[in-house]
């Protein structure tokens, strides 16, 4: 080989190494390799790392893996984790919802406390848009204390636990005996303020899931509660919070570096999760390959074997987020992402809207 | 809470004595990693900045520092604005793509049922 050659050939291997740098993620034996983002000007010579939006909206996609009325899980590939690291922030604390702010306890004989009992009926959810809702003025005090069909839901729980007259003598179950002594969310009646009822009477207000236990009752106790919900965030409170849980995962890379085959095969596939590693038959041995890597959980258990850690590459692609949304059943999971990016827009707009009016000197 | 009034100013300017204006501390209040993160890295993807980086000043105030320093001492606005503009851009760009898709998977999850 000339000098020549050899030198080219070492700056394609260059190349494709400071490529990885860039786009993956390295799981290795002892820690994650490269995890920063690092596709900054001026880092690699030879690379236009400034922004193109022209580039962006070529590489950008996402695909929809499943949707339906509680959960979601999509890709959102060719972006930075900056951005799609808000859109995760903003769907678990910025996205606003209706929940119980202020609990008027007229009457309560049961055995749990007074403040225990508000803070139950504060977390439970509340299926009202909160895009038909004003947020609520907290700033100046007295002023604006009454609550307004705008930007308050009321909300009544009136219950008396009694003796149920048909019961048989001899009977021991409380489900027999007593009559109301569960109090579940379902009890929640909703007293429309103002034109409320005219305004949301298809979309009537009441709690999400209807067998919340509140709280147990005996004859003679009794529970008379109002309830006013207001608009809000998770930053503020949990209870605002529109998702039971959103994530991302970053998409797994298993490359195999050379032909395993037999045995040690059967050892590679039971490294990973089921379905990752698939063993193909060819003239009788039995050889492994990677059929869906997107399966495994990272476990890295591979690189505990010696004679098979060599074998393979484990990677992760840095720009590849597998996004998992599950609502708590307020709003629709792809409501909800929509709602989060218009979130960050609106944070953008805010600070540049500031900008312009003050000019900055 | 999520609206202001619109006493308290959303962003002020910290300037060190006799620095010019591209280096500037920009002080963004009721902002955290969301905005910071993401903003820092549209501004750091821009040819005109030397340096771009924020720090939540403590855990207990609600405001980042986010500083800019520009080459060339070109005003630290400037790749404020666009940072914030590429930032809006590209949320557009993300949302219509996302509205787009699930709309096409709605439809076709519709059509084998009928």
């Amino acid at each position: 080989m000339s000098t020549l050659d050899a030198r080219r050939v070492k700056m394609a291997a260059v190349r494709d190494n400071v490529e990885e740098i860039r786009s993956r993620v390295i799981l290795g034996e002892f820690g994650v390799k490269n995890v920063h983002t690092t596709d900054f000007p001026g880092n690699y010579p030879g690379f236009d790392d400034s922004w193109d939006m022209k580039r962006f909206q070529k590489n950008f996609r996402i695909d929809v893996v499943h949707l339906d009325e509680s959960s979601m899980e999509f890709d959102m590939v060719g972006i930075d984790a900056a951005i799609a690291n808000a859109f995760r922030r903003i769907l678990l604390a910025e996205v606003p919802t209706m929940a119980i702010e202020k609990v008027f306890i007229y009457n309560n004989t049961s055995i749990v406390q007074d403040e225990v009992l508000a803070h139950r009926l504060g977390l439970i959810p509340i299926k009202a848009d909160p895009r038909l809702f004003e947020f609520k003025n907290t700033g100046e005090e007295s002023a604006e204390d009454e609550a307004s069909e705008i930007d308050t839901i009321q909300l009544q729980l009136k219950i008396k636990c009694s003796r149920n007259p048909r019961a048989s003598k001899d009977s021991s179950d409380p489900r027999e005996l007593y009559l109301n002594h569960m109090v579940y969310s379902r009890d929640i009646q909703w007293i429309p303020l103002g034109n409320q009822a005219d305004v949301f009477a298809d979309s009537c207000i009441r709690p999400v899931h209807n067998d919340i236990l509140i709280a147990q009752l005996r004859p003679g106790q009794e529970l008379d509660i109002v309830m006013h919900c207001i608009k809000g965030i998770a930053k503020d409170h949990a209870k605002f919070s529109p998702v039971a849980t959103a994530s991302y995962r970053l998409l797994p890379e298993i490359t195999l570096l050379e032909p395993v085959e037999g045995e040690q095969a059967e050892r590679l596939k039971r490294c990973f999760s089921r379905g990752v590693i698939d063993l193909e038959d060819v003239r009788g041995k039995k050889v492994a390959k990677v059929v869906n890597s997107r399966l495994d959980t990272c476990s890295r258990e591979v690189l505990r074997h010696v004679d098979l850690k060599n074998l393979v590459k484990l990677g992760r692609v840095r720009d590849h987020f597998i996004f998992t949304v599950e609502s708590t059943g307020i709003l629709p999971p792809d409501v909800l992402v929509t709602e989060a990016i218009q979130v960050l827009m609106a944070k953008c707009q805010r600070l540049l809207g500031e900008m312009d009016s003050t000019d900055m000197e | 809470m999520a609206e202001e009034s619109d006493k308290k100013p959303k962003l002020e300017v910290v300037q060190a004595d006799g620095a010019d204006e591209g280096c500037v501390t920009f002080v963004m209040h009721d902002e955290d990693h969301t905005l910071g993160n993401s903003l820092r890295y549209m501004i750091m993807k821009n040819l005109d900045v030397e340096f771009c980086g924020y720090t939540i000043t403590h855990p207990s105030e609600s405001k980042i520092n986010f500083r800019i320093q520009t080459r060339g001492g070109s005003p630290a606005v400037e790749p404020l604005r666009k940072g914030l503009n590429d930032l809006h851009e590209v949320c557009q760009h993300v949302l219509n793509t996302f509205q787009a898709r699930v709309n096409e998977f709605k439809e076709r999850q519709d059509q084998p049922m009928e």
